[in-house]
């Protein structure tokens, strides 16, 4: 009712100039156009026919076909070692760092520090991915040792990263007085961190987690180059498959992804909008 | 007594610096301690090995890929000449440049249309009451945690021959044959403005997210026109986020892997391609390498560029 009375009203000015009228067409054709791709290859990994394109009848056999096909479990298998992994070891780090970012004072280097940890995210992706390589090849000739650690280590450096940012945002954000009440109450710095500063900064630190995972697990490029032999993960397998051609097994192992990634992020989203 | 205090007060003065100097130590050795793996992983396995790439780029390759330790600065002069194999003599080759050229003309074109899709929405998004907000940040980030490679798929099931754009325009009676989309420039800009789009309109939404809109009323009751507002209060405003955008959008679309592989189809090589190729099948890891070096110069050009970009604005505003 206000709505429609409001048109015979006089319009208040800075509501009129700020509404771009062809703007709020455009974001939602913007928003058509992000969602729609996706929209497809999900709707389409339910059909229950070879085609990615023609309807037929809604089915999971595809789904079932991918959970039995072995070469996917084995590079699911491998994806999630990776990625578990490297989300554990970077978001250790990437605490620690932060913690030594926003709570060591001001003391010089310290953004020059800040600058080398968000580094990965400066370089093109191919670059760092033949960096990598180089220097891997000559170490693996050096120590004689291969496996999966290497794959694992060089997921770790760039998850740093993306794992930082959201706990070092939830720092910045914490106030200092619970840890300097706990240091007043003679607490040690070891246990002012494990009871107080710790149980408050779990949100960032989930969502860090969070966030490293989705991105080893999505990474092609820097695991395609490093990644040794029988080190398959389950992007690599993926574009594999593409490279033959679209079948829709391949969007049902990528609607598991989506899925995945969609419910991670939604989370991390809600653990950082808890905190305001 | 009353002498005994005397003696103690410079005691006590000195024990308390030596206390003081004691935990900014350790205030020191702590930060030390933290921050040593973060600096020490990223330091030696992410900034390092560049310097090993700058070395493989003056080797020469080996027979089954890696590197001959020899020094040649064959992959630079490869870059532009063709060495004849009889008789060693060089000619001028421009396959690598135009490579060279089509990536900056994509990653540049890709910029500009992030830019031009981008613009509207951090705009409208910033315009909408803050509760909405959130729904559209969310709806605009969500695709960008998506994995880059299932989002290139999901674009080439749309712009395939029997993709559904096609079978669309088929069934709408506009054309009568499919459109060949696929494996075109085309296809490629398309793919990288749908990869890159995010990392526009987050900044400049960023840029905008605090702007007191009643700013363009002032102008306005100034008898500013509406494209008067926009050019004087709006575009100032969003610039430093305009060009973080830009600088978000090109460094990884002229590094662009995916998207020309399965868009491009493998004719419509970028450097990103060229790059792998030379570690993969192609075997000369020092012109890869090189090729590499070469793509890390310009996106440091154009970080510099942008810094300065950002940094005149923040002069003209003061």
């Amino acid at each position: 009712m206000d709505k429609l009375l409001s048109i015979f009203r006089p319009s208040t000015g800075s509501r009129e100039l700020r509404r771009q009228p062809l703007f709020t067409g455009m974001s939602w054709l913007v928003l058509l156009f992000l969602y729609a791709p996706i929209a497809v290859l999900v709707v389409f990994s339910f059909n229950d026919n070879r085609s990615v394109v023609r309807w037929t009848e809604f089915s999971l056999r595809w789904y079932a076909a991918a959970l039995e096909n072995d070469d996917i479990r084995r590079s699911a298998m491998i994806s999630i070692q990776v990625a578990l992994s490297a989300t554990v070891f970077s978001t250790i780090i990437a605490t620690m760092a932060a913690l030594a970012t926003t709570r060591g004072g001001v003391y010089r280097g310290r953004s020059a520090a800040i600058a080398l940890i968000n580094q990965p995210l400066m370089i093109p992706e191919i670059v760092t991915a033949i960096a990598t390589l180089a220097f891997f090849s000559i170490l693996r000739q050096l120590t004689g040792v291969t496996g999966i650690g290497w794959l694992i280590l060089a997921h770790t450096v760039f998850c740093v990263p993306f794992a930082y940012m959201p706990i070092r945002a939830r720092l910045s954000d914490m106030s200092v007085t619970y840890e300097a009440a706990a240091a007043d109450l003679y607490a040690t710095p070891w246990q002012t961190f494990r009871h107080v500063t710790l149980p408050l900064l779990m949100p960032g630190v989930m969502a860090g987690a969070m966030l490293a995972f989705v991105v080893s697990l999505d990474d092609v490029i820097i695991t395609l180059l490093v990644a040794g032999p029988g080190e398959t993960t389950l992007p690599i397998y993926i574009l594999g498959q593409i490279r033959r051609g679209v079948t829709p097994e391949v969007n049902a192992v990528s609607t598991i992804l989506i899925g995945l990634t969609v419910t991670m992020v939604t989370l991390t989203f809600f653990l950082q909008r808890k905190r305001k | 007594m009353g002498a005994a205090a005397h003696i103690a007060r410079p005691d006590a003065a000195t024990r308390l610096r030596a206390a003081q100097e004691v935990r900014a130590r350790q205030r020191r050795r702590t930060r030390l301690f933290l921050l040593a793996p973060a600096l020490g992983i990223i330091g030696i396995f992410g900034l390092f090995p560049l310097s090993i790439a700058l070395v493989y780029s003056f080797l020469e390759p080996g027979t089954y890929g890696g590197v001959e330790w020899v020094f040649s600065y064959d992959a630079y002069v490869q870059f532009l000449f063709e060495r004849d194999i009889f008789d060693d003599t060089l000619s001028f080759n421009s396959a690598y440049l135009q490579i060279f050229g089509r990536s900056f003309g994509l990653a540049i074109t890709t910029m500009i249309g992030t830019l031009i899709l981008g613009f509207p929405v951090a705009y409208f998004i910033a315009a909408r009451p803050p509760e909405q907000r959130n729904f559209w940040l969310f709806a605009i980030t969500l695709p960008f945690w998506t994995n880059l490679l299932i989002r290139t798929y999901s674009m080439l099931l749309i712009v395939r021959d029997e993709g559904f754009v096609n079978l669309m325009l088929m069934k709408l009676g506009l054309i009568s044959e499919p459109l060949e989309m696929l494996y075109t420039d085309g296809a490629v800009l398309a793919g990288l403005v749908y990869s890159y789009l995010p990392f526009m309109i987050l900044p400049i939404y960023a840029s905008l997210e605090k702007f007191d809109f009643s700013l363009l009323e002032a102008g306005h009751d100034l008898y500013a026109t509406r494209t008067q507002v926009f050019r004087h209060i709006i575009i100032p405003i969003t610039r430093p986020g305009i060009v973080a955008g830009c600088v978000l959008v090109l460094i990884p679309a002229l590094g662009a892997y995916i998207t020309p592989e399965l868009l491009g189809g493998g004719k419509k090589l970028m450097i990103g391609n060229l790059i792998a190729l030379q570690f993969g099948s192609g075997r000369n890891w020092p012109f890869g390498a090189a090729a590499a070096l070469i793509l890390m110069a310009v996106v440091l050009i154009a970080l510099l560029v942008s810094l300065r970009a950002g940094a005149s604005k923040e002069g003209g505003h003061g």
